[in-house]
């Protein structure tokens, strides 16, 4: 545990909430009502998930989003784009048209006063350049998304890093996903695999394999070896989609990192999330000055929705608690203090 | 192999067959995007439906939402409108008589182009319906 000082703020992308948003089980409003009452006060979307009727925007809902962050004391932070380069059937967007996309986003995103949109993975490095100039009038930081099996490191991700030093732009950045440091693969996508059919002793076999560390390649090719049905070889394909990467990877990076998304998958009824680890990532990002925003990312709904009741609110709740703790906004018990000492 | 939302992407106890001037003329079902989020209708490949394991033509197959309403062909170039997320569209089959009383097995495959995934986007579900 870190004593030093650090002006890291908590948010939360309502993504978060994806399954009782889809269900309408709950509305916009709860869901930013959800995000207030952890304490978090930044709030995140992805417009094409959030806005009925995206990219449009009426006056009326203008203000009424406003009126929410006022009502609920939270603030607008990060806004996710997505780029449909294949729109049309048979065609690809020419850098102009991905352009144009971009454009209508960050008109999206300032009107809704967010200052950071996420990029996703699949922009090019050339694009990043020519949107740079725009990112600047608006006012706005665009983040790559470094998300597994890509790290910040990557050879794309490189490429993007020379794009940022080429330009010398503050607007151009990265927005590392931390599912990049999936430790343990998460037990209630590996649990579905098993519903589904998947050998119980080869989802065993490759879930240590990937906590020691074993290269993806070969957990496959083991698995190969030991089975020919493909749901037990996906079963090892996990490990090559759910990086692990030792987290002090961010710490050269932390100027350019302008978000982050706190993903996480499944929190335990002790305050740690089973996957991804916080307590070690966390202290890197304080020893490196980081003073943006960790986002939680509930993507666990997807992997236990076929079986069990999905309740993001309480997970979302449980991460910033962890978050909490880990940022030093409440006192750490005694005995865990011991422990870290 | 990622599974989301598939069960959902039929919506339960939503199915009927409209009458047109005295005649039934079809048959409908409710249906969600199967997705984190909404999409152009453009992006829709293409939709699968078949009923009773028989395959539905799919110059048969309408889609509405809020509204809205596309041919399958109409869709591939449809790039403002959108199916957002959660909503519950409508998928219509024209069909003489729509369907008897009953039960029947609806399945119905989505298949999306998801430019940022190198793989296709296809989702599956099939769900028994019942008209009444």
């Amino acid at each position: 545990m870190t004593e030093k000082k650090h002006s890291i703020k908590r948010g939360v992308s309502l993504y978060s909430y994806q399954e009782e948003f889809f269900l309408k089980k709950m509305s916009l409003e709860d869901c930013i009502a959800a995000v207030a009452k952890t304490g978090a006060t930044g709030i995140e979307i992805l417009g094409e998930q959030s806005m009925f009727g995206f990219p449009k925007l009426t006056d009326a809902f203008v203000d009424q989003w406003f009126g929410w962050m006022d009502k609920y004391g939270v603030t607008p932070v990060c806004h996710d784009f997505m780029l449909d380069y294949t729109m049309i059937k048979g065609k690809y967007f020419s850098d102009d048209e991905a352009l144009q996309s971009i454009i209508r986003d960050l008109k999206f995103a300032k009107r809704l006063g967010f200052k950071v949109m996420r990029a996703i993975v699949n922009i090019t490095p050339e694009l990043m350049e020519k949107v740079a100039p725009y990112a600047e009038e608006y006012d706005i930081k665009i983040g790559i998304e470094v998300h597994s099996p890509w790290h910040i490191n990557s050879a794309w991700m490189a490429r993007h890093w020379e794009v940022m030093e080429k330009t010398g732009s503050k607007y151009l950045g990265f927005v590392p996903d931390m599912g990049a440091f999936t430790k343990r693969l998460a037990r209630v996508q590996t649990d579905r695999m098993i519903r589904e059919g998947a050998d119980p002793k080869i989802v065993e076999f490759v879930c240590e394999q990937h906590e020691k560390g074993v290269m993806a390649e070969y957990i496959i090719a083991q698995v190969v070896q030991m089975s020919k049905r493909p749901i037990d070889i996906a079963v090892a394909e996990l490990s090559r989609h759910n990086t692990y990467y030792n987290p002090i990877a961010l710490l050269q990076h932390i100027p350019r990192i302008v978000h982050i998304h706190a993903k996480f998958y499944e929190m335990l009824d002790d305050g740690t999330e089973f996957s991804i680890p916080y307590e070690k990532i966390i202290p890197i990002l304080i020893e490196g000055g980081y003073d943006g925003y960790l986002s939680s990312e509930y993507e666990g709904n997807r992997h236990i929705q076929d079986v069990y009741e999905v309740d993001s609110v309480e997970q979302v709740r449980r991460q910033q608690e962890m978050f909490k703790r880990l940022l030093g906004e409440i006192p750490v018990p005694k005995v865990a203090n011991a422990l870290s000492a | 192999m990622i599974q989301m939302f598939e069960k959902y992407m039929i919506v339960e106890n939503d199915a009927e067959n409209i009458i047109e001037n005295g005649k039934v003329t079809a048959f409908k079902f409710g249906a969600r995007l199967p997705y984190y989020r909404g999409i152009a209708l453009s992006l829709v490949e293409d939709i699968v439906i078949k009923v009773d394991g028989e395959d539905v033509p799919r110059e048969t197959i309408k889609f509405s939402a809020h509204g809205n309403t596309y041919t399958l062909k109409e869709m591939e170039t449809e790039t403002e409108d959108r199916w957002n997320m959660g909503e519950v569209a409508y998928i219509t089959v024209e069909k003489e008589g729509g369907l008897p009383k009953g039960e029947h097995k609806v399945f119905m495959l989505l298949n999306m182009r998801i430019a940022y995934l190198p793989f296709p986007s296809i989702r599956k579900s099939e769900k028994t319906v019942a008209i009444a």
